[in-house]
């Protein structure tokens, strides 16, 4: 893919919406264009995090190992979204695996050429985690609401 | 014609007075959540009603509850309740067959304002049952499609064995092209779509935020959450309109079980516009 066409696609990337010019060159010198098939495991959980994905199309499921049973999917992330923060935060490994639903395209960044860049340019860095924060906040507030069982609760219906 | 929800006055016979009615069919929607088919020809007339009210369900020597109407307005003869065995009363309701006796009345309180949404987006925004009340509004726009913009569903439920309507949701995106996306909270491997709060949905749309209304209902947190979402996106308050849930007694605003600050829900509401009830909602103790 050439250059001109992953910056186009990259600034319409919500999470890179509104970069400044010389923050996208910094990160599409870590960016390459990938596609996976349905049911590719795509992060392992307790692997190295050397990667994060901006989801373009398609659907990915975060799934936690249960020993003796199948593995709990908690998360489902689609277009727009981003998968993945364990390459910004040590010791750099996947707390989830990673697995397709369907057929999904993505932008994948390097997560050691990421940070690297972030730590000679703070406020490139500052940028990516403000950023980053965002994600990871709306995440939080996402696993609070799903932790409380609304659906299942006494009062969970409208007139019972 | 009025922005709010409109409080409407269709009970036409003694408020307090419970009216026999035979159950024609049950449908078990999942494990815990049931719809009965009541025979509404033994009304003395026609049995008329809103999207958005509900009845006071009696199940005899036990007690009543207060009940949704999760059928279609303009069919004849039948009405539906869609209920969640959550407690004695929907448990007694949930050993009905078919040909028991219950009681009613109502039908009570306001109705979602479907005449604002004429000519714009509807986005309909609802969890677990809330998804009940707000089937007569589907089934009155999908009547006359063409008078709508985008309608767009967001449908959280616990899991997928857990949603409500399964097959009337696939209908309703097929044959009258709605954007139906559903999320669940817990999925398994055999599971393609969403995992994750119904808030999350709003990632994958698009709102015209001039031209949208938006109808919510279900668990008061999820409203809320829902609310702030819509907000972020761009939709004021006059655009947006839920359902409320007290425990209802009377409803016909007597009693004051329902009763939340200024306002009984059975009464003014369930239904209200969100710049009535926003400054309740976070209130605690109410």
């Amino acid at each position: 893919m050439e250059k001109d066409d992953l910056t186009e696609i990259m600034s319409q990337h919500p999470f890179l919406a509104g970069l400044q010019d010389e923050h996208m060159k910094t990160v599409i010198g870590c960016a390459s264009n990938v596609r996976f098939v349905e049911g590719a495991h795509i992060i392992h959980e307790g692997q190295i995090a050397n990667k994060f994905f901006m989801i373009r199309t398609g659907r990915v499921a975060l799934e936690i190992g249960v020993p003796g049973r199948e593995a709990l999917r908690i998360q489902t992330v689609g277009p727009g979204e981003i998968l993945g923060w364990s390459w910004l935060i040590s010791p750099y490994r996947w707390h989830f695996s990673g697995i397709t639903v369907l057929e999904t395209r993505a932008i994948a960044l390097d997560g050691e050429c990421l940070r690297n860049k972030c730590e000679k340019d703070p406020v490139f860095g500052y940028e990516m985690l403000k950023r980053l924060s965002q994600v990871m906040e709306r995440r939080l507030e996402a696993t609070r609401l799903q932790l409380l069982d609304l659906y299942g609760m006494a009062d969970s219906g409208v007139r019972p | 014609m009025t922005r709010r929800a409109q409080a409407v006055h269709t009970a036409v016979h003694d408020p307090m007075m419970t009216h026999p009615v035979g159950i024609r069919r049950i449908i078990w929607e999942n494990d815990d959540t049931f719809t009965l088919t009541l025979d509404m020809n033994s009304w003395a007339e026609p049995f008329e009603f809103h999207p958005g009210q509900f009845n006071m369900v009696y199940v005899y020597g036990m007690g009543e509850a207060a009940i949704s109407i999760s059928s279609d307005p303009a069919r004849t003869g039948t009405i539906d309740h869609t209920i969640h065995r959550v407690g004695s009363l929907t448990t007694a309701l949930a050993h009905k067959k078919r040909g028991d006796v219950i009681g009613i009345r109502g039908p009570y309180g306001s109705m979602w304002p479907i005449d604002v949404a004429h000519k714009k987006d509807v986005c309909i925004v609802s969890g677990g049952i809330g998804l009940a009340p707000l089937r007569p509004v589907l089934y009155t726009i999908l009547k006359n499609r063409d008078d709508y913009g985008r309608i767009i569903i967001l449908y959280g439920g616990r899991s997928p064995l857990d949603l409500l309507y399964r097959v009337e949701l696939e209908k309703w995106a097929n044959d009258f092209n709605v954007e139906v996306l559903v999320t669940v909270d817990r999925g398994d491997s055999s599971w393609k779509g969403h995992i994750g709060v119904v808030t999350a949905l709003f990632s994958y749309i698009k709102l015209d935020t001039r031209a949208t209304v938006a109808y919510v209902c279900g668990p008061e947190i999820m409203m809320r959450y829902t609310i702030d979402e819509l907000e972020r996106r761009g939709l004021s308050q006059d655009q947006i309109y839920l359902s409320m849930e007290r425990n209802m007694k009377c409803a016909v605003g007597f009693c004051g079980h329902c009763q939340m600050g200024p306002t009984f829900i059975c009464k003014e509401g369930p239904v209200y516009p969100l710049p009535r009830v926003r400054p309740l909602l976070e209130r605690k103790e109410l």
